[in-house]
Formats: C-alpha cells, sequence, structure tokens
C-alpha cells in the first residue's frame, strides 16, 4: 500500500518527503534501538519509533525503509529534519503511541 | 560481473553528528556497482555497527573496504580503550554503553553480533588500551 494513503487513513502530518510518499510499504517495524532496527526492520517497512535525532535517517537509508514515522507527539529535530530531505527519508508525526499506529498500520495493511 | 573496488574511511570518535554517513556512502557505492541487494544489506549492517562503535568507544578508527568479484573485505581498525572480554563483548545483550549513548537507541548489545550474523568469516581481536581490530569477510554468491 502507498504510503500517502496510509498517512491520509491514519492521519499523519508529514514533516519531510511529502514527494515521496507514492512509496509502497510492504510491512512496520517498531522499534527505539538503532540496531535492533538495523537487525530486524524489512525494505520498504515503515519505521514507528520515539527516537527523533538525525542518526535515524542513517538507519532507514541504510535499510531501504519506506518512512519513519515518531510517535507521541515527538518531532524530529532539526538535523534529523534536514538530513532526511536530503537523503530522501520520509518523516511523519502523530500524537498516537507506538502500540496504537502498529495497530491501526497493521489492520490497514491485512 | 566483475567487481573491483577499494577505499579508506577515518571516523572520529565521539562524532555522532556524522553517525552513519560512510556507511551509507559505502552503500550506494556498492549500489552503483551492481552488488547483489542481500549482499548490500550485510555490508550495510557489518559498517554501520563497525561505525557507531568507533564513535561511540574509541579516538579515532579507520575502515577499508576491498570488493573482489569473490568477495567483500571489511578491515576496522581503531585506536582507543580496546576490548577486556571479547567474549562477553560478542555476547548479545552486553553493553557498556553510558547514559548519552543510550539516550540516542545505542547500547542494545546486540552490534557485533549483528556484524557476526552478517559476516561469511569474522575476527574481532583488541588490546587493551590500544585498540580493537575487525575483519569482516562477506562473500559474493553469483551463481
Ligand atoms: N571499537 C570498540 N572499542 C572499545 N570497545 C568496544 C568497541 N566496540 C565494542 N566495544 C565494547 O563491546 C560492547 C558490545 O558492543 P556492541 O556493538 O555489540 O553493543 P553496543 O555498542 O553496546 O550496543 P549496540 O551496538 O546494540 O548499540 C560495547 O558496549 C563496548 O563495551
Ligand atoms: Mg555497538
Amino acid at each position: 500500500m502507498e504510503l500517502s494513503h496510509i498517512a491520509k487513513d491514519l492521519n499523519l502530518k508529514i514533516k519531510c518527503g511529502e514527494e515521496l510518499l507514492g512509496r509502497d510499504v510492504s510491512g512496520g517495524y517498531v522499534g527505539d534501538l538503532l540496531s535492533d532496527v538495523m537487525a530486524n526492520s524489512k525494505e520498504g517497512n515503515l519505521w514507528i519509533t520515539r527516537q527523533t535525532h538525525q542518526n535515524i535517517v542513517a538507519v532507514a537509508s541504510l535499510k531501504d525503509l519506506a518512512g519513519i514515522v515518531l510517535v507521541q507527539g515527538k518531532e524530529p529535530d532539526v538535523d534529523a529534519l534536514e538530513k532526511a530531505s536530503k537523503e530522501g527519508i520520509p518523516i511523519l508525526v502523530t500524537e498516537l503511541s507506538s502500540f496504537d499506529v502498529a495497530g491501526k498500520l497493521y489492520t490497514l495493511l491485512s | 560481473m566483475s567487481f573491483n573496488y577499494e577505499q579508506s574511511f577515518t571516523i572520529q570518535g565521539g562524532n555522532f553528528t556524522d553517525a552513519g554517513v560512510v556507511s551509507v556512502f559505502i552503500k550506494r557505492t556498492l549500489q552503483k556497482m551492481g552488488i547483489p541487494s542481500e549482499i548490500l544489506r550485510r555490508v550495510a549492517i557489518a559498517t554501520y555497527e563497525s561505525e557507531i562503535n568507533i564513535i561511540s568507544y574509541a579516538r579515532i578508527g579507520i575502515i577499508y573496504i576491498r570488493v573482489t568479484p569473490e568477495n567483500i573485505i571489511i578491515n576496522i581498525d581503531d585506536e582507543g580503550p580496546g576490548i577486556e572480554n571479547i567474549e562477553l563483548a560478542m555476547r548479545a545483550g552486553y553493553s557498556t554503553a553510558d547514559e548519552k549513548i543510550r539516550e540516542m537507541g545505542f547500547g542494545a548489545g546486540m552490534g557485533i553480533p549483528n556484524i557476526i550474523n552478517c559476516s561469511d568469516d569474522f575476527k574481532l581481536t583488541s588490546e587493551v588500551s590500544k585498540g580493537t581490530h575487525l575483519r569482516i569477510l562477506i562473500n559474493i554468491n553469483t551463481n
């Protein structure tokens, strides 16, 4: 399913990478430990996390993730936004918890 | 297909601002060369975890990568505190990361286990208060 469709359905706010929302999302991965996400996320996954610093961008690039969703009203750090725009990684935000986003995404993709 | 490439990168300890830059560059370079995506994934994990460990624990380090038609060799040499108990450092979940490192989402004790999982051959040697050396071999299967 297209990221733009997911963003709309889950009411995610787009912080950057609006032009990349046509990407197909293969599934989701929830994690705040970067080496866990490096090991276990899959290409095309939407990454749900509470990490907001710039290190998330390299992880998403290296694992070819479809985008990053920051939960619980967290905003990306300025450097994170800058890097994500440059690297072509969409960052979206929501007031929902990781649990709620994952649940809704799972339902939507099933 | 014939792959031939080698390059070295210097990584500064403590420089979290550029964390991952070298790994992303290596991945892009190998991608352009037409390295299969499963091999790319393994190289990306191995270089990323090594890069982050230099930044987290060492003063300075060098990542050297060599791509041949048969395999990819990655050598990582750093100057730093070294590792006292290598067996322990290789165990999943073992970490000495401080609060500052953990706050950024590192310190799960999964970095070295991840590297091992991605390697066809792996050697870790270290001298306390001198530095740490990793030798990683990833075979390219083109059949
Ligand atoms: N280059 C290094 N120099 C000194 N010590 C190191 C080095 N690399 C790893 N270590 C030691 O080995 C431990 C385990 O490393 P590993 O990469 O597996 O996990 P981590 O860095 O603690 O957490 P994670 O990689 O999951 O974020 C580290 O906590 C540290 O004590
Ligand atoms: Mg590590």
